[in-house]
């Protein structure tokens, strides 16, 4: 009789045997996830935190050695070297990459064309960073394209991008933007969908300009995108590997490119030193959280949340 | 009035002429970046069908002098491609259908039933999003030797279909999105939980699932680092890991080698990208958003 009231009223006065039954379908579906994180992810991490105390290659006896792992790392001028590549590499990619991704998403915005630049600039995003690292390596070459013209027009000797530690060090920022410009642009278009045109308009009757259009309204506007992508950036930069190993060549030249995960990797696999590798790999987590919660802290000054 | 009103249309077609520059200034500036992007690609080609007298002695030529196919021969034939396309395919689309099924019904389960311990499961599964993976590295690799599962691919497939707290999260949030008056509709028919997951639910799910299943399928695809330390036989190798025996051991001198590899490697990728380059780029962009 009242067909406004019959959705709600099983919604909101659930009979007790459905109730009951809930309770264990609950467990059923999440089952399978739960299986696989306590026996993929929480147990090899609590084992890694446990690893991290102890003395083992995997064959003989494990010993116990108490922070002497987390001492030696942290006195350990490869490790030191690697936190302030990794650091380095973050901390110019970041502004650089975002900066640019905020510029192409603002300059395409209202083209009509936009789709057809997207997909040029989306193409690095879908090819696997090997590949990616494999074609720069042929690129950076002394011999190759981007020295031969730089040696041309400028009149100076090749530069050797690879060879040399500064430059190696920016050949991987350079490629690490190279591959994540188009996925950043992506997500700002998305986020200044929803910027009302008529806020802007109201802005440019005040006589704002492009640039502080872009500083005083767009930005703030999309705030929260850009600080959930600036932490998800910062995360991913801290985890740079495959562009060092491949790019590189296993993070050279002479460590000069090596970064924490690559440490991780060489300490654990190439010399079978899983105590060291598993402190290390506390020590990216440590690097990680705090890194984080800065900017989680920071966020409270920047980022502005519409109240609902 | 007069002298208004002729003004005005001259002043109008001013800012149109201007505002016609810029946009073309615009698209300049545009087409050199996207230009710049794509450049390296099309070098690769370029650069994968030179011989190589023409590479040492005249590294800026643009065009190929003459054609050749030799170094792709050569790549296709001294390590197993075709295998490798096969390996990263079927272990691709078995990590996408497990991730599908488990994900979604976890996702469920947080977005509609209440269980105990609901609320505390969600947060370990929110906070271990913050667990960078080469943090278990090393466990995880002695637990697929006890499992016996080194050199084997279901150290990547079965962990892959079982566990992904992103894509759980993800699920969630779009089963909040679906009308509840659905679910509600078929209980008063007696559907239990089960059937009207299966039969209610998932179904219209769909573009969640698209969306899921690329993400998904571009990770796995793109995975290195535990291929890398998980597999041994060149047999058994993905893509990406394939390509890095060309790191290297061939000689690092004949680089149209390295890039034929390398086209080998990323151009049927880039070809199923541009085709379903829509669907692609907005799945990766939900992603990158959180799901929101």
């Amino acid at each position: 009789m009242t067909p406004r009231l019959a959705p709600v009223a099983p919604a909101t006065r659930r009979p007790a045997a459905w109730r009951r039954r809930d309770r264990r379908w609950g467990w059923v579906f999440v089952g399978p996830q739960v299986i696989g994180m306590l026996l993929f992810i929480l147990g090899p991490f609590l084992a890694s935190l446990v690893l991290a105390f102890a003395s083992w290659d995997g064959l003989t006896e494990l010993k116990w050695v108490g922070w002497a792992n987390f001492a030696d790392q942290l006195g350990d001028e490869l490790l030191l070297r690697s936190i302030v590549n990794t650091l380095l590499i973050a901390v110019i990619t970041v502004p650089i990459g975002l900066g640019l991704s905020l510029l192409i998403a603002v300059a395409l915005q209202n083209l009509r064309t936009r789709s057809l630049y997207l997909v040029l600039f989306f193409a690095p995003v879908v090819t696997s960073t090997v590949a990616v690292a494999m074609i720069w390596q042929q690129l950076f070459r002394s011999d190759g394209v981007l020295s031969s013209v730089i040696a041309s027009t400028l009149h100076i000797d090749p530069p050797d991008w690879l060879g040399d530690p500064h430059l190696a060090l920016i050949s991987v920022c350079i490629v690490t933007i190279w591959m994540s410009v188009g996925l950043n642009t992506v997500i700002f278009l998305a986020g200044l969908q929803g910027v009302s045109p008529s806020v802007l308009e109201a802005a440019q009757l005040d006589g704002a300009g492009p640039w502080s259009l872009l500083t005083r309204i767009r930005m703030p506007l999309i705030s929260p995108i850009i600080f959930f992508s600036t932490i998800v950036a910062f995360i991913s930069s801290l985890q740079t590997f495959d562009t060092v190993f491949v790019l590189t060549s296993d993070a050279g030249p002479d460590n000069a490119t090596r970064t924490i995960v690559y440490h991780i990797y060489d300490l654990g696999f190439g010399r079978f030193e899983f105590g060291p590798s598993s402190a290390a790999s506390v020590i990216l987590l440590m690097l990680t959280l705090v890194i984080t919660g800065l900017q989680f802290t920071a966020q409270k000054r920047f980022v502005h949340y519409e109240s609902d | 009035m007069a002298t208004l009103e002729g003004v005005a249309p001259v002043r109008a077609t001013s800012g149109r002429r201007g505002r016609d520059l810029r946009k073309l200034l615009l698209h300049l500036v545009l087409l050199a970046a996207g230009l710049a992007m794509v450049f390296p690609f099309v070098w690769m080609l370029l650069t994968s069908f030179k011989a190589l007298p023409q590479l040492l002695d005249e590294p800026l030529s643009f065009l190929p002098n003459p054609w050749t196919i030799d170094n792709y021969v050569q790549a296709w034939t001294s390590v197993p491609f075709g295998q490798a396309y096969l390996n990263s395919a079927y272990i691709c689309l078995l990590s996408v259908a497990g991730t599908l099924v488990t994900a979604s019904m976890a996702g469920y389960a947080f977005a509609r039933i209440e269980f105990r311990g609901a609320k505390v499961l969600f947060v370990v599964f929110l906070a271990t999003q913050m667990i960078p993976k080469q943090v278990t590295l090393i466990p995880f690799y002695l637990l697929m030797t006890k499992f016996g599962w080194v050199d084997s691919h279901l150290s990547l497939i079965v962990p892959a279909m079982l566990v992904n707290p992103f894509a759980v999260f993800l699920m969630r949030q779009f089963v909040l999105t679906l009308p509840r008056e659905l679910e509600e509709a078929a209980r008063v028919d007696g559907c239990g939980r089960w059937r009207m997951f299966w039969r209610i639910v998932l179904p219209n799910l769909r573009p969640g699932l698209a969306a899921l299943a690329i993400i998904v399928a571009l990770d796995v695809w793109n995975n290195f680092l535990f291929p890398l330390v998980l597999l041994n036989t060149p047999d058994l190798f993905t893509v990406p890991l394939l390509l890095t025996s060309f790191r290297g051991q061939f000689g690092t001198i004949n680089y149209g080698l390295v890039m034929a590899a390398s086209a080998i490697a990323t151009i049927p990728m880039l070809i199923a990208f541009v085709i379903g380059q829509r669907k692609i780029i907005d799945s990766l962009a939900t992603s990158g958003l959180g799901g929101r």
